[in-house]
């Protein structure tokens, strides 16, 4: 029987673990994810979840447990954030390379210094082009669906996948939560079927010396797969529906139909711009939004094609990548250009260490792109002292020190 | 003494380390009696190369090659997916003195303390040899390499890593060498059958063109090392119950050094020498003292 619970997002994820039935789970705590590791520690240590819990001296270790553990065939999970999973970044090639489809939970915080705990998607898209999935969950509900989700295709393509959540505005805000019926589950999710589990019997070697005659394949494949993993995506979350009762898809519209302007937006923060885009309707504007769920790998085709022919594209980044822009608004530029009929993409960046995100961000963003006349690479919004607007070119920096011109 | 190596091979002929290698000898005395019920985890050191590129394996257990800091981790992991599985795998994390002393330390204590159901063990060649002789901390003083160059050759003392991990008080630790083959296949077993925590040897092993020296003197020179206290067998229980296991004589050190290449400059230095001859003798008599707490009842013999 599926239950319902009032749940925070941390906790929704350790119930996705469970419901997930993870054999092998290695976490370190760091704020604001701790809760998902002491909910499991909890659940662990009581039988609720007959898994190991490996309580490591650091997040690269977790991911290296991770790796040692999937390697040997057990369904393998856990969480982190920001600093976390920087740490991990060298582990998380690993799982790509080794094949291994751990699945792991990032409560997105920004990264120090200085020390910020606040939500911010540095952390998680920092890891962008490592080879996992990633997903961007929006509600507490998907904190824990989309751990089962990502299973469910990182175990076909054996590559992992990530679940971003917003640090606090979904980690530990507490909503109604469906915990789905675990027959349910284990008819959606089969018992892992591993591509190796260093079985003695079979006595190969993993992961070792590759010269240059294969590489270039091993890595391709991963590509492919990675490529393949987006129709997964499609599917397994069709299936959700069927089995679960709710579909879910790499991306998600809501009033785009006739919509002339639109915004697109990932994460918590959507839920307030989905707001601002219902008020500006009211006041008559054709606008809608488009919330990408899946970023890696990422629906190309589909945001073609729900993006040709509109007006103008407005691109919310809770991050920035300094000397190019937000991340998000790359992705959108990248996928929609030489397409004909292309928009132009305005780049806004938002919320960067957790400053708030608010329904009325979304419609001072909205009512700058009316009326904007060029699109910017990335214009700030919500900086004390200055309305939005691209990078200052008239600021002072320390010159260049003067060279001494040889006599 | 009886011979007590076990007969069966579970290392392919033909693998790519160097001539004299302690480290593959090493190996294949280990897997000896470790016997097929096992899985290698080896990080970032002279057996990823020495096991050969894919999709050739020089050994008879299956093999999961990881990243150089993680040895203890990840044979952490493996284990806990056997044990989920309810296998009794013996798991052995190989890592060079890189891969312990220095990056692998972090993980290496973790697993230690958390007391993993593991086997560790340390193949020490003194460097970085993988990477062409550079130092670690297992680099003992006087030694020449790459880094710490005749102008300035190694100053600090070895890394007493035994120390170390004797503080995390696990089960079983001991430090062998493929020179005395018997002694270590019974640590070996000792250390197999001490199930249920972390296990670690300490196998010092030659590395011929990094120490300097001719591939055919690679016992001799091992065995000098622990004929000369620089390196001497022994075990401890639990952290505390420290047992020598093989009695050495009074060759002096410089018997030890005067083989190798890399200790030339050492050689040279009487002021230097004497230094280290003090630092031999002290560990020595440190380790006696623990010896004798341990087994009051016992006097030395060989």
């Amino acid at each position: 029987m599926s239950e319902r619970l009032l749940l925070t997002g941390n906790h929704a994820a350790a119930y996705g673990a469970m419901l997930a039935r993870a054999e092998v789970i290695s976490a370190y705590p760091i704020t604001p994810q701790t809760m998902i590791v002491e909910l499991l520690s909890e659940m662990t240590a009581s039988g609720r979840l007959p898994a190991k819990f490996i309580t490591v001296e650091s997040e690269h270790s977790a991911m290296a447990a991770c790796v040692g553990a999937s390697a040997a065939g057990a369904r393998t999970y856990t969480a982190t954030s920001g600093q976390g999973l920087a740490l991990m970044h060298e582990m998380l090639h690993w799982a790509v390379g080794a094949r291994l489809p751990i699945v792991l939970t990032n409560v997105s915080r920004a990264m120090a210094p200085g020390w910020s705990i606040w939500s911010d998607q540095s952390d998680i898209l920092s890891q962008r082009d490592v080879g996992w999935m990633m997903l961007f969950a929006e509600s507490v509900q998907e904190a824990q669906d989309f751990i089962l989700w990502t299973y469910r295709v990182a175990e076909q393509v054996f590559l992992p996948g990530m679940v971003g959540m917003d640090a606090f505005i979904l980690s530990h805000t507490a909503e109604p939560l469906i915990v789905h019926d675990q027959e349910a589950v284990d008819a959606y999710l089969p018992k892992f079927d591993p591509l190796y589990d260093l079985d003695p019997a079979e006595p190969r070697a993993y992961g070792g010396l590759v010269n240059r005659d294969h590489y270039f394949e091993m890595r391709y494949k991963i590509y492919e797969n990675m490529d393949r993993a987006g129709q997964l995506l499609v599917e397994a979350g069709e299936e959700f529906g069927e089995v679960l009762g709710h579909r879910y898809t790499p991306l998600e519209g809501f009033m785009l139909d006739d919509a002339d302007y639109v915004i697109v937006s990932a994460g918590a923060m959507t839920s307030n711009i989905r707001q601002a885009v219902r008020d500006l309707r009211e006041e008559g504007m054709k606008v809608g939004l488009l919330r990408v769920i899946a970023f890696r790998p990422f629906p190309v085709d589909e945001v073609r094609r729900i993006l040709t022919g509109r007006t103008k594209v407005a691109v919310l980044d809770r991050n920035m990548s300094a000397g190019h822009s937000g991340i998000f608004a790359q992705e959108i530029r990248s996928a929609m250009l030489g397409q004909p009929d292309a928009p132009p993409i305005y780049g806004y960046v938002v919320g960067i260490g957790g400053r708030d995100v608010r329904v009325e961000t979304g419609h001072q963003v909205l009512h700058d792109l009316l009326t904007r006349e060029e699109p910017e690479l990335a214009l700030f919004v919500g900086l004390k002292g200055l309305p939005i607007g691209p990078v200052r070119k008239d600021f002072e920096i320390k010159p260049l020190a003067p060279l001494e011109v040889m006599q | 003494m009886r011979w007590v190596v076990p007969e069966a091979e579970h290392m392919s002929e033909g693998t790519l380390g160097c001539q004299g290698c302690g480290g593959a000898l090493s190996m294949r005395l280990v897997l000896k009696e470790v016997g097929r019920d096992a899985v290698g985890v080896i990080p970032a050191c002279c057996w990823s190369i020495i096991d050969g590129p894919w999709p050739t394996h020089a050994l008879d257990i299956p093999v999961l090659h990881t990243a150089f800091e993680t040895a203890a981790v990840v044979a952490t992991g493996v284990k806990a997916a056997k044990t989920i599985q309810g296998k009794d795998t013996t798991v052995i994390a190989w890592a060079g003195d890189g891969g312990t002393f220095d990056i692998g330390l972090q993980a290496l204590s973790g697993a230690a303390e958390r007391n993993e159901d593991i086997l560790f063990v340390c193949y020490d060649n003194e460097a970085y040899m993988n990477t062409g002789i550079q130092r670690s901390s297992s680099t003992p003083t006087g030694t020449w390499t790459t880094t710490t160059p005749d102008q300035r050759p190694e100053a600090r003392p070895k890394k007493d890593i035994m120390g170390i991990i004797a503080a995390h008080r696990i089960p079983y630790a001991a430090t062998a060498t493929a020179a005395y083959p018997e002694d270590l296949e019974r640590k070996v077993k000792t250390a197999v059958e001490t199930k249920g925590g972390m296990r670690f040897l300490h196998l010092l092993s030659v590395c011929p063109p990094g120490w300097k020296m001719e591939a055919h003197q690679a016992i001799e020179v091992m065995r000098r090392a622990v004929r000369s206290k620089v390196f001497p067998l022994y075990e401890v229980r639990n952290g505390r119950e420290y047992t020598i296991t093989h009695w050495p004589d009074e060759l002096p050190v410089e018997e030890y050094f005067s083989m190798q290449g890399r200790f030339k400059t050492l050689l040279s230095d009487p002021e230097m020498l004497e230094v280290v001859r003090g630092n031999v003798e002290e560990r020595w008599q440190i380790l006696l003292g623990r010896h004798q707490r341990s087994h009051p009842e016992m006097a030395p013999t060989n």
